[in-house]
């Protein structure tokens, strides 16, 4: 216990209506801004340049353009997501395609087990499929119904919602499917390799 | 692997360093030390079991053993910065657990120690790059390195002093300040928020084989990063931590 502490939860209230209170995770708050974090420079890929594959233990590998990949089923996504900076933002408005999609696309091999997510800038992330999979992640391009802003990812981000957002890969680029795991960028550095945040697996070892 | 171990912390000092912006020293049994750069997260827990963490910069260099300075702004519409600037006195106890982050990293040593260094900070945002600045002094490197510090006000640059004292030992290290909002008489600085030609201005003696770190909120921290992406200086070679209006 810390001394004199109360929380501004008690104090006088935080307006925070109990739905809302019981869709954060552990250790998070409630913020209605979209906080920006990213370990280096923003990538600046013009569309005309942009393309996504996925590869590795598939069937029949694939490159999309963007007028092609934007041309895939999307749909409306609406989702609460968590950084492991502790805020944990509700009710997120995206627009994009299910990795369900890309992957009926390209068919996994029976012992594809990991899916690797590649960005501009040399940034990874590393997700088992059964965490992306069964509409559990989707890839956007329009976030509250614009174009998704290049500090925000665009053209076009990972979105894992049930993950950690440092697993929502920024300007994602392709997928690549493995049999074993291999840690991705920040899972590298110290991370949690999973980033559930219902169970606070936020570094190495939680 | 074990996890990073809650630790019960001890708040041996608590100094002013602007208005708004105060140090805490926390003294932690087996700290295990840290890198220059790195955070911690703090966990504050009231008598019924609701509990919050925050994130913070250490602002100390690892030579410290066995305590850290945290160097930490009050928002006034925060739920921990309030407390640690209103309610905690010396010999209070806080939970920390730490340190934490790999990349955004400078040490004295291997190529680092050598390559000039480029330091971008906006306001809270010179936390981290202090503890840089700090253990770059304490372990006697030379490498030729440049501090540009945005502030609102004179009396609102954090480490003010301290940063003027580093500078004057002439091993390297110059600090360039840019007050943004107001000026005293005879202010010879710059005046305006950092931009394309600054970076490229205060970057120049440096060169293209700088090492940078940028730290501040998030238009400051896009607009130095993509002025050192069009000078040249690779993707790689720059990295960047932010904090929104919600870092509190």
């Amino acid at each position: 216990m810390t001394r004199g502490f109360v929380g501004r939860r008690r104090a006088e209230g935080d307006g925070t209506p109990g739905d809302a209170r019981s869709r954060t995770p552990p250790g998070q708050y409630l913020t209605s801004d979209f906080p920006v974090l990213s370990a280096g420079p923003t990538p600046h890929t013009p569309l005309d340049r942009w393309s996504f594959f996925v590869e590795g233990l598939v069937r029949e590998p694939v490159t999309w353009t963007w007028d092609e990949f934007t041309a895939l089923p999307a749909r409306e996504w609406t989702v609460d997501i968590s950084c492991v900076t502790k805020w944990t933002k509700l009710d997120m408005r995206w627009r994009g395609v299910s990795v369900d999609t890309l992957f009926e696309a390209v068919e996994l091999l029976p012992n594809a087990a990991f899916a690797i997510a590649s960005s501009d800038g040399g940034y990874t992330t590393n997700l088992p499929i059964s965490d992306v999979l069964n509409g559990q992640a989707f890839v956007a391009w329009e976030y509250d119904g614009k174009p998704l802003a290049p500090e925000h990812g665009g053209p076009a981000r990972l979105v894992v919602p049930g993950r950690y957002f440092w697993k929502s890969a920024k300007w994602i680029r392709g997928i690549r499917l493995l049999e074993r795991d291999v840690p991705g960028f920040w899972e590298g550095l110290g991370y949690h390799n999973r980033g559930d945040q219902w169970l606070e697996e936020r570094y190495s070892g939680d | 692997m074990n996890p990073i171990a809650w630790r019960l912390a001890t708040m041996t000092a608590i100094r002013d360093e602007t208005p708004t912006v105060r140090s805490f020293t926390l003294s932690i049994p087996d700290w295990g030390g840290h890198r220059a750069g790195q955070h911690v997260d703090l966990r504050l827990t009231a008598e019924d079991g609701y509990s919050v963490e925050r994130s913070y910069s250490i602002a100390s260099e690892p030579e410290r053993a066995g305590e850290i300075d945290l160097t930490v702004e009050r928002i006034d519409d925060g739920e921990v910065s309030p407390f640690l600037h209103d309610v905690v006195v010396v010999g209070d106890r806080i939970e920390v657990r730490g340190p934490i982050g790999g990349y955004f990293v400078w040490e004295a040593a291997g190529p680092m120690a050598t390559e000039p260094l480029f330091l971008v900070a906006g306001g809270s945002g010179v936390v981290p790059l202090m503890a840089m600045l700090r253990h770059r002094a304490r372990s006697g490197a030379h490498n030729p390195t440049r501090l540009l510090f945005s502030s609102r006000h004179l009396e609102e640059v954090i480490y003010r002093e301290e940063l003027d004292s580093l500078a004057a030992t002439s091993d390297g290290l110059e600090v360039v300040h840019t007050l943004t909002r107001s000026q005293p008489a005879g202010w010879m600085g710059y005046n305006r928020r950092i931009d394309d030609r600054m970076i490229a201005d205060v970057l120049a003696p440096l060169g293209m084989g700088s090492r940078s770190f940028i730290c501040g909120p998030t238009a400051l921290v896009e607009v130095a990063a993509n002025a050192l992406v069009r000078l040249g200086l690779p993707g790689d070679r720059i990295r960047t931590e932010r904090f929104g209006p919600t870092g509190t």
